[in-house]
């Protein structure tokens, strides 16, 4: 079984658009939205949820105001500054490391499990599907990360599937970092605005740092072709392919409003600016499954990828 | 007065209001808590230096003293600490450094040593805005400590703008937990209005006066003016989906100053905002 991940160095590149049309385009593939914190795949595949599970993220200090004397030194030893000066627990400031609970002359402190969101298996009609929710202003949402994979993979196992397309995260922290590790494929969606250049490169020291091999696409290229050209050349000088570029098009905007793929909503459309676009995305997507598979592509030369450590 | 920048996701255009808000105002602090992907100096351009190094203690064992009890790898609740038969391993990248397991030991075999996770960094002399960012070593998991840090450089008696990283979870509860208001900006797209409603859940759960801005006004439909308005949510700003601005944004320039009048647009919002902060005040007493 392979496993792609998409990810972006920016946010709002597209990456979840363009993850939502390799769903409608691959054969025999699970679905799994990574990006937990602002997970926007089911807005389009409308999946139908089979199972769901509570989850619970790392617990949580609770100070039993009975047994408390108030001596502080819960709040000596906390080093996140979560005791208030009345005793009280900030569930936002508290990394659940439990030390209060054994500096604690009295046994005040206990540990206290929270639900803090739902992972979900599902079905779709481009297949199943795995996602979750994380509450809000919940933590560790790599942990989450880490269980929606898991939960595509048992998708993957009983529903005979052969590729997980993983939508993950933007940024290069712990959700990033979850949604990426021993995947076999990073598709990073860049573009090419100076923001978004300095992004790529941050998440390409990731994806080098955790030695996963990588392909670039760049989306809106034409919105500046100087930098597109930055891009490109930064991407030969460290061996990573380019396998695509997208020009801005409002297909995409437009079939997000009608919560169809753009590969779907370009089926009943007739403007050929539109179909030309999904037309690039199907190439692209081509290109994608070749290099899972080790086929050598033709129009990039790909077969192994190699990585520089940059 | 805090004012936090923030969205539910990424790409709305948090650091180009953050940036022109900053630009805007006089005596001011920005600061770019989107600490795994800092993009505010990109636009700025200021010569930065280090302020400080942002630093996790970790324990080191001395496996002499180690009769490997178990107690401090049982305790570890972020798995950071292994017991094999022989010995015990650290594995530094998932400790968060609450210092439990040298607390324990009963045998004192735990010290501690620093870990870096990033660096506090600042523009070099006295920049308008004054500027400071975080900066989170790649492959590192620990983004809110960053932030913490980099939060101690806020001057109570200015005005701080803070550019926040996206998403609803930890690295944006730490940046946007005490700030006085936030401005969570978003577009009016089915993807955009989903994610603005995870937004708004945060900043009510953490009792934050908020405002909305509709970036790349124009685009999409109409949802999330009926949503604010139906909600009574302010609509502090339209920010319309011009090419101009995109081509602008797209080489790094901060879009007020080639269109100076979105200066007093953005003054006027900051206005706004504080006539609705005393609003707020005036409400609770």
């Amino acid at each position: 079984m392979k496993q792609l991940t998409v990810i972006s160095g920016k946010g709002g590149t597209g990456k979840t658009t363009l993850t939502a049309a390799f769903a409608s385009l691959a054969k025999n593939a699970v679905i799994a939205d990574c990006d937990v914190d602002a997970a926007d795949m089911h807005l389009i595949l409308k999946p139908e949820i089979l199972e769901k599970e509570d989850y619970y993220s790392l617990e949580i200090a609770r100070i039993d105001p009975e047994l408390c004397i108030e001596c502080g030194k819960c709040r000596e030893f906390c080093r996140y500054e979560a005791v208030s000066e009345n005793f009280e627990v900030d569930p936002y400031e508290c990394e659940g490391c439990a030390v209060c609970t054994i500096v604690c002359p009295n046994g005040a402190v206990s540990m206290k499990k929270k639900v803090s969101g739902q992972s979900f298996s599902s079905e779709t009609r481009f297949g199943p599907m795995a996602h979750a929710r994380l509450g809000i202003g919940e933590e560790t949402s790599g942990k989450l990360v880490s269980t929606v994979r898991t939960n595509a993979k048992k998708l993957a196992e009983q529903y005979h599937k052969d590729l997980i397309i993983i939508d993950g995260p933007p940024g290069t922290g712990c959700s990033a970092i979850s949604a990426i590790t021993g995947t076999d494929l990073v598709l990073v969606v860049s573009e090419p605005t100076v923001s978004g250049i300095h992004d790529l490169k941050r998440v390409l020291e990731l994806t080098a740092h955790f030695m996963i091999p990588t392909v670039i696409c760049i989306n809106k290229y034409d919105i500046n072709e100087e930098n597109t050209q930055l891009i490109e050349n930064f991407c030969a000088e460290m061996e990573i392919p380019v396998i695509g570029r997208l020009p801005y098009n409002d297909i995409v905007t437009k079939a997000m409003l009608q919560e169809q793929t753009l590969i779907e909503y370009a089926k009943s459309s007739a403007c050929l600016n539109e179909n030309e676009f999904a037309d690039q995305v199907c190439q692209i997507w081509a290109r994608v499954e070749n290099i899972l598979m080790g086929v050598q592509d033709k129009q990039t030369g790909i077969k192994t990828l190699k990585m520089k450590n940059l | 007065m805090k004012i936090a920048i923030a969205s539910g996701k990424g790409g709305t255009g948090k650091t180009t209001v953050s940036l022109n808000l900053a630009l805007s105002l006089s005596d001011v602090q920005l600061f770019d808590c989107d600490v795994e992907e800092p993009n505010c100096n990109l636009f700025l351009g200021f010569d930065l230096e280090k302020v400080e190094d942002v630093v996790c203690p970790v324990p080191v064992i001395d496996q002499e003293k180690c009769n490997i009890c178990r107690q401090c790898s049982d305790f570890c609740r972020y798995n950071a600490l292994a017991a094999l038969p022989t010995r015990v391993l650290f594995f530094p990248s998932l400790c968060h450094g609450c210092g439990g397991c040298a607390v324990l030991c009963p045998e004192e075999a735990i010290q501690e040593s620093q870990r870096f996770l990033g660096v506090i960094e600042k523009a070099k002399g006295r920049s308008s805005p004054e500027f400071y960012r975080g900066l989170l070593n790649i492959g590192e998991t620990m983004t809110s400590a960053v932030i913490k840090e980099l939060k101690k450089h806020i001057d109570d008696h200015k005005t701080a703008i803070l550019d926040a990283p996206p998403g609803t979870a930890c690295p944006v509860i730490t940046s946007i937990g005490d700030v006085d208001y936030c401005v969570l900006v978003t577009e009016s797209t089915p993807f955009g209005f989903h994610d603005l409603k995870l937004a708004i859940g945060v900043v009510r759960a953490l009792k934050i006066p908020f405002g909305v801005i509709i970036n790349r006004w124009g685009l999409g439909d109409s949802r999330v003016e009926e949503y604010c308005k139906a909600e009574g949510i302010p609509v502090l700003l339209k920010i319309p989906n011009d090419l101009r601005i995109a081509e602008l944004y797209s080489r790094g320039i901060p879009f007020v100053q080639e269109m100076p009048e979105w200066k007093e647009k953005f003054l006027s919002m900051f206005e706004a905002i504080k006539l609705q902060l005393a609003g707020v005040e005036e409400a609770r007493t």
